[in-house]
């Protein structure tokens, strides 16, 4: 039956029909009755509503997550700031007004009109930041002159605040305004323009974290754009709480002793790979970035020729120059090249294919064993025990101790170092290896290139009997409440490649080297604790045999780098340090007293404290 | 070969009404796009529409040249077709607000969605009008339908696209009640659907579980969509009974009325022409449904019958959820007014949409 022809089959269709249309005809009516109840009752109060403009939506920015040393010290606060906004809708005209506004606060009129112009058209009603972190001053005017300048306002809003100036500053890093582009990428959702986002440090690597979420007010305002009554609130939600392992105090002290130098200086909890202390110096204050950094002090920071900007623990690679002697002695041990027992003889130079290569030590070291070697740094031993190895052994001992590659600490720009191998310098200079170089390398001069936190976490490693770890820096993440969010568990990333009785071995020249008679760091010993440890003197500039000028006559710029690695208590050390002080001559005389004033520190005091109850 | 009663039987006033509500559309168009704005941009959707409409417009006349008969014959293959697209898209469709909606195919951005709903009502008016009864439909022959209408459903809710996926139900569901179903079997399929509704939200995404309890309880999102619904009543409540005019709308303004130019756009016509103006479009629309059903009624053909009824359906049911959308009556879902909204998608099927109903109309002498 497809198609109707009897009478009854068209009656049935008919009433098919009729139904559907009352469906329509009732959905119709009852639009209409919605209609005429919104715009004839109850239009009068919608107009009024209309006419003010009067139902916004105001955004409450979250307060950033704040961050914590390992002791719970405040190290990252958030403040209140006046912020200086306008709503172009309310201002009337909006030249006139600025230009007016300029005047109070004393700030140019093209400043102020670049922050509209970037805003662009689509934000009539959205309040545009002027100007961020006032002055009371300023704000003193703008409050006065209220009604002469429409559509301005102030919100309180909280800023960051960086409660030590300059206080590891490269490892927390600063904020910065986001930018146009950044805000069309969906990567920060929660972000409106004029907001700050993590830029560099921890900052940076936590932001999802730290941001937290805006909440936002429906209000009612007058002709002027001002809040005549809040209608309903959605509260922000605060950022995650970061708890680091870094100690505020050690930090602190750590950068005082670095003050007027260039360098680093990295301390690990050697039993979990925890960073204590990651200073670099020169350094910046991050509360300058807040509000956009004048270029003025951008460019002072940029052309310095210390480089603030640089974190020297983890971007800069220096030759690791004598540290670098524990690979050596681990790779000749391990080989089975040496043993405990065997001597070589140091007359002050070794002559190796018809050139001298001359230990620091012009006198000689004489007979001299491997525990020795390590304390007097002397180089001869090591000039030979490095032809034994080779350098390609000796490169896959430094590779396996962690050097050549990141150590994965959560920061950007972490540099690899450089570990030569045969294979690279051909890759590199398209020339073979020439046997002499080994020399240099065993001494860890010529291209090896090491970061002080790579040497940090070696150091820690043969401290603890082997473990190599991942730098730590956010122990926890806690919510508001205290609930914790992440943790982060301690993470090994591998072990020496060394057996017990090597480490045993190289762990005793370390200790000779500063509680040794003849050891090179022994002027930085200590009354009750055995520090274990390894000087180093970078050459920047190798000075010839008929050169007659003095090392302190060289240029700043020339003279040498100077090292300290070490690890105490030497049996079961609680921190691990690496300082590297940038031109400072001697590992001994410049870098050693850093470390000793820190394992002082944490460890003497403590136990003073313990017996001296305040 | 060309039969000259097509022209002498073309249904001018049906033309008329569609004209005349493509022309109110571009005029709100218009006024949107330029209130409190003076961007290039505007110009450019203002033009993007008329060469909308202007496809829309060749389209619907190719398809008056088929005979709608002949679409009974290949429902299946238009069917097929249809659910191959839905299928890429899920595959190569591009990304917009976080689900797959759209295939690129050359220039051009289409909406397997929106087509599917056109193929789904033609196949659903080929099974039915050799299965209708006086005495209802029963059970077996429902099987068919509930198959042809499970498969693009279960593909558009995972692009994901809940709104347009219901609307294929509600289209659905309409014609099928329409032919009518035995009073047993219409009672056995409430309870069900009754007793599997709590599955069905359980498997919702988050964020439209909150859209629909937004819905119920506008206070829930006060900065999101119920802010949207609390502007829009504004906007169409401060039009009271005459408007402010035409352009003179205030709360037609970015931060007030978000996507005031395709969702929203029916609040810029309220606060500018007031009850007057809006409800002159609500009569135009009904005057518009009822000659669509007119065209259903005196068609003497069952499949073409019941085809004009389901497309006279499909755009009463978006009239009716967009209008009780932006009233405050239907949870905030993204359907478009037909023939005012800006976009290209909805013009198109409209278009085909309408295309039919003429083809239909002009045919009706055999």
């Amino acid at each position: 039956m497809t198609e109707f022809s009897k009478k009854q089959d068209r009656d049935w269709k008919k009433q098919r029909f009729i139904g559907a249309s009352v469906c329509i005809l009732f959905v119709f009516i009852l639009l209409f009755f919605r209609l005429a109840y919104l715009q004839i009752i109850r239009g009068e109060e919608y107009r009024d509503l209309s006419k003010k403009n009067a139902v916004r939506l105001k955004s409450i920015k979250s307060s950033r997550g704040l961050i914590f040393d390992r002791n719970k010290k405040l190290l990252v606060d958030n403040r209140p700031s006046f912020n200086l906004k306008i709503v172009l809708e309310d201002a009337g005209e909006v030249k006139a007004t600025i230009k007016k506004l300029g005047q109070f606060i004393a700030v140019p009129f093209q400043e102020l009109m670049e922050s509209i112009e970037q805003a662009g058209n689509g934000a009539v009603y959205n309040p545009i930041t002027l100007k961020n972190d006032i002055s009371r001053d300023q704000l003193a005017i703008v409050e006065a002159h209220k009604f002469d300048l429409p559509g301005i306002h102030i919100d309180i809003e909280p800023t960051r605040y960086y409660i030590y100036k300059k206080t590891a500053a490269h490892l927390l890093g600063y904020l910065g305004q986001i930018n146009s582009k950044e805000l069309k990428t969906e990567k920060y959702p929660n972000v409106k323009s004029g907001d700050s986002i993590g830029r560099y440090g921890i900052e940076k690597q936590f932001e999802t974290y730290l941001q937290g979420k805006r909440g936002g007010r429906q209000v009612e305002v007058d002709s002027s754009g001002r809040i005549i009554k809040i209608l309903r609130t959605i509260d922000p939600v605060a950022g995650f709480d970061l708890n680091l392992t870094l100690d505020l105090d050690l930090q602190q002290t750590a950068e005082k002793l670095l003050e007027d130098k260039a360098g680093a200086v990295v301390a690990i909890d050697p039993e979990n790979g925890d960073i204590l202390v990651l200073a670099s110096n020169p350094s910046f204050d991050q509360n300058d970035f807040i509000g956009g950094i004048s270029q003025k002090k951008w460019e002072a920071l940029l052309f310095d020729p210390g480089k603030p900007m640089i974190n020297k623990a983890i971007q800069a690679e220096y030759p690791p120059a004598s540290t670098y002697k524990i690979i050596t002695a681990m790779a000749a041990l391990e080989e089975k090249h040496i043993n405990i027992n065997t001597t070589a003889y140091c007359p002050g130079f070794l002559d190796y294919g018809n050139r001298i290569y001359r230990c620091w030590n012009k006198h000689g070291h004489g007979n001299i064993s491997v525990i020795q070697a390590i304390e007097q740094s002397c180089d001869v031993f090591f000039y030979q025990a490095g032809i034994k190895v080779g350098v390609d052994k000796l490169a896959q001992y430094a590779t396996g101790c962690g050097l050549g590659k990141k150590t994965g600490i959560v920061l950007e720009n972490e540099k690899n170092g450089l570990i030569p191998t045969s294979a690279w310098k051909k890759k590199r200079y398209r020339e073979s290896w020439q046997r002499g170089e080994t020399l240099s390398i065993a001494i860890g001069q010529g291209y090896n290139l090491v970061t002080p936190l790579q040497m940090a976490v070696l150091i820690a490693a043969v401290g603890n009997g082997g473990t190599l770890y991942r730098p730590r820096i956010v122990k926890t993440i806690k919510d508001g409440h205290g609930l914790v969010i992440k943790k982060n568990e301690p993470e090994i990333t591998g072990g020496l490649p060394a057996s017990k009785e090597t480490l045993d071995i190289v762990r005793n020249g370390l200790l000779k080297a500063v509680q040794g008679g003849r050891g090179t760091a022994r002027r930085i010993r200590l009354k009750n604790i055995e520090i274990a440890g390894k000087t180093g003197t970078a050459q920047v500039y190798g000075i010839k045999k008929d050169d007659k000028r003095e090392l302190k006559d060289l240029k700043y710029s020339l003279r040498d780098h100077a090292w300290f690695v070490c690890y105490a208590p030497a049996k079961n050390p609680v921190i691990a340090i690496s300082v590297l002080v940038e031109h400072g001559e001697h590992g001994s005389s410049t870098a050693a007293p850093i470390a000793r004033a820190l394992i002082e520190q944490y460890i003497q005091l403590p136990l003073i404290k313990k017996i001296l109850p305040e | 070969m060309f039969d000259r009663r097509l022209i002498k039987n073309f249904d001018w006033g049906f033309m008329a009404l569609i004209f005349l509500i493509g022309t109110i559309g571009l005029g709100i168009l218009y006024s949107a796009l330029t209130a409190g704005n003076e961007t290039i941009s505007v110009h450019v959707l203002f033009k993007k529409q008329m060469i909308w409409m202007g496809a829309g417009f060749i389209v619907m006349m190719i398809i008056l040249m088929i005979d709608f008969r002949d679409l009974d014959k290949i429902n299946l293959f238009i069917y097929a077709f249809c659910v191959g697209l839905l299928i890429s898209v899920l595959i190569f469709g591009q990304l917009g607000g976080g689900s797959r909606r759209w295939l690129l195919i050359g220039f051009v951005r289409i909406q397997p969605s929106e087509l599917m709903k056109i193929a789904l009502i033609i196949s659903l008016a080929s099974v039915y009008s050799t299965s209708i009864s006086q005495t209802g439909l029963n059970f077996r022959k429902l099987i068919k339908p509930a198959i042809l209408c499970a498969i693009p459903f279960v593909l558009i809710v995972n692009q994901p696209d809940l709104g347009t996926g219901l609307l294929l139900l509600l289209i659905a569901g309409s014609i099928t009640l329409f032919v009518k179903v035995e009073r047993k079997v219409l009672y056995i399929i409430s309870g069900i659907c009754l007793v599997t509704a709590p599955l069905l939200w359980s498997g919702l995404k988050t964020y439209q579980k909150s859209r629909i309890l937004t819905f119920l309880d506008p206070d829930r999102d006060p900065l999101g969509a119920g802010y949207h619904i609390i502007q829009s009543k504004i906007a169409i409540g401060s039009g009271m009974l005459t408007g402010k005019g035409f352009l003179k709308g205030t709360q037609n303004a970015l931060s007030f009325l978000p996507e005031h130019h395709t969702d929203f756009i029916l609040s810029v016509l309220a606060e500018e022409w007031g009850l007057m103006g809006s409800s002159i479009l609500l009569l135009v629309y009904f005057i518009f449904l009822l000659w669509g059903l007119n065209i259903a009624y005196n068609c003497r053909n069952m499949f073409g019958s019941i085809l004009a009824f389901g497309i006279t359906t499909m755009i009463f049911w978006q009239i009716f959820i967009n209008i009780g959308m932006v009233m405050g009556l239907m949870p905030v879902v993204g359907v478009p007014l037909p023939l005012v909204s800006y976009g290209g998608s909805s013009m198109i099927t409209n278009m085909v949409g309408f295309g039919i109903l003429l083809n239909i109309s002009m045919r009706n002498f055999s």
